[in-house]
C-alpha cells in the first residue's frame, strides 16, 4: 500500500484521510511489536491480579506502554499510590519534548489548540516514530484527521493484545512470561536505534542506556530524569560542536 | 474465571486514574500548552528530542537492569546477554528489528534452557 501522492483528490475529504491513516498501521513493524508489547502487559495484568477491564482502561486513558508497565510492576509489588504516581510521572517526561516536536508537524495557521487534544493523547513512542515517517507524505490540512485514524487504529491493536494477553496469562510458564515482557526492552531499543540518523541521536540512546545504572546509584528517586537530562544534553552538545565546525 | 473478575472493583479504577493517567498525561497536556511557540528546526527542539531520547534510553536500560514481574526469575548475564546478542545481530543485518528481538529472545530461551 502507497499513500496517494500530495495534489490526490483522495486527500480532499478528511474521512478519507482518516481511513488511509487507518490503514497505515498495516505498513509498519512496529504494529507487530506493539501487539507483542500490548500482549505481555496484559499478561503481565492477569499475574499481578488486575481485572482485563483495568488494563484496557490503562491502554485507553494512559497508552504509553512504558508507564502502564511500572504503574502495574510497582502497584503489584505494594508501593504507595503517591510511589506509583512520581514512577510514572518520571517515566511520562519524555512525552513532553515527543508532543512539542510532533505537532508542528501537523499544526497549520489556523489550528486551534483544541483540534489538537486527540492527537496530543495519542502522541506515544510508536505514533511520534510513524509520523516522522508518513506525514512528509500527507498534506497538512490533512494530517490531524490521518494521525487520529492512525492513532485509533493502533490502540484497537493493543486493545486486542491486552485480551489475548489476558487470557493466555493463566497458561504462560514463568519463562515464557519472562520471554514476553522482554520483548518491550528489545522492540524499544531496536526501534529507537533504527531511528536513530543524527550522531546526536545515538550518542542520547547510547549514553542515556550508559549513564541509568550510574543515576540509580543515587537513588533520588530521579533517576531516569538525572541520566536523560545529563546524556540528552552532551548529546546536543556533540549536535552543536559538529554544526559549529561545519 | 467470573465476570466480577474481569470488571474488578471501581477502587482499582480510581487508583488507574490517580497514579497512572493523571502523571502520565499532564506531560502531553503541559507539551499541548507551553509547545505551541516552539519552531519545528529550533536548536531547542534539538536538545529536547535529545532528551526524550535519552529519557526513554533510561527506561529500557531500568526494564532489564531492574527486572519487573517473571522478568526478575532471569538472571543478570542472561538478560543482559539477550539485549547484547539480539543489538549484534540488529546491526549485522542492517538494523532489521525483527531481526533484533528475535535474537534476544532465542537467547534468553536458550539460556534458561540451558541453566535448567
Amino acid at each position: 500500500m502507497a499513500l496517494p501522492p500530495l495534489d490526490s483528490p483522495q486527500w480532499q475529504s478528511p474521512w478519507r484521510a482518516f481511513a488511509w491513516g487507518l490503514r497505515s498501521i498495516t505498513q509498519t513493524i512496529l504494529t507487530i511489536v506493539l501487539f507483542v508489547t500490548y500482549l505481555g502487559i496484559g499478561a503481565l495484568a492477569h499475574d499481578t491480579h488486575f481485572s482485563l477491564l483495568w488494563a484496557l482502561a490503562s491502554t485507553l486513558f494512559v497508552w504509553a506502554g512504558p508507564a502502564q508497565i511500572i504503574l502495574i510492576t510497582t502497584l503489584g509489588s505494594g508501593a504507595t499510590i503517591i510511589q506509583s504516581a512520581i514512577a510514572v510521572t518520571v517515566s511520562a517526561i519524555r512525552l513532553f519534548p515527543m508532543v512539542v516536536s510532533v505537532l508542528p508537524l501537523m499544526r497549520t495557521p489556523t489550528t486551534k489548540r483544541r483540534e489538537l487534544i486527540f492527537a496530543t493523547h495519542l502522541t506515544a513512542v510508536t505514533l511520534w516514530v510513524e509520523c516522522h515517517r508518513f506525514l512528509p507524505l500527507v498534506p497538512r490540512e490533512r494530517r490531524i484527521a490521518f494521525v487520529h485514524g492512525l492513532g485509533c487504529g493502533l490502540v484497537s491493536v493493543c486493545l486486542c493484545a491486552n485480551t489475548v494477553g489476558y487470557f493466555l496469562a493463566a497458561n504462560l510458564t514463568q519463562t515464557l512470561g519472562a520471554a514476553i515482557l522482554l520483548l518491550t526492552p528489545l522492540s524499544f531499543l531496536f526501534s529507537t536505534a533504527r531511528n536513530s540518523r543524527e550522531v546526536a541521536d545515538v550518542v542520547a540512546l547510547t549514553l542515556g542506556i550508559l549513564l541509568y545504572p550510574l543515576a540509580a546509584k543515587m537513588n533520588s528517586g530521579l533517576d531516569i530524569l538525572v541520566s536523560g537530562v545529563v546524556a540528552g544534553t552532551i548529546a546536543y552538545g556533540v549536535h552543536w560542536w559538529r554544526e559549529v565546525r561545519a | 474465571m467470573s465476570f466480577s473478575q474481569l470488571i474488578g472493583d471501581w477502587h482499582a479504577l480510581a487508583v488507574l486514574f490517580v497514579a497512572g493517567v493523571v502523571p502520565n498525561q499532564i506531560w502531553r497536556m503541559l507539551g499541548l500548552w507551553f509547545g505551541g511557540g516552539i519552531d519545528e528546526g529550533s536548536e531547542l527542539l534539538v536538545w529536547v528530542r535529545a532528551v526524550a531520547t535519552a529519557i526513554l534510553a533510561g527506561v529500557i536500560a531500568q526494564i532489564v537492569v531492574e527486572p519487573p514481574g517473571a522478568l526478575a526469575s532471569v538472571p543478570d548475564i542472561l538478560r543482559y546477554g539477550a539485549v547484547g546478542a539480539g543489538l549484534v545481530v540488529f546491526l549485522l543485518t542492517r538494523r532489521s528489528i525483527f531481526a533484533g528481538v528475535v535474537t534476544g529472545e532465542l537467547f534468553m530461551l536458550a539460556g534458561k534452557w540451558w541453566l535448567g
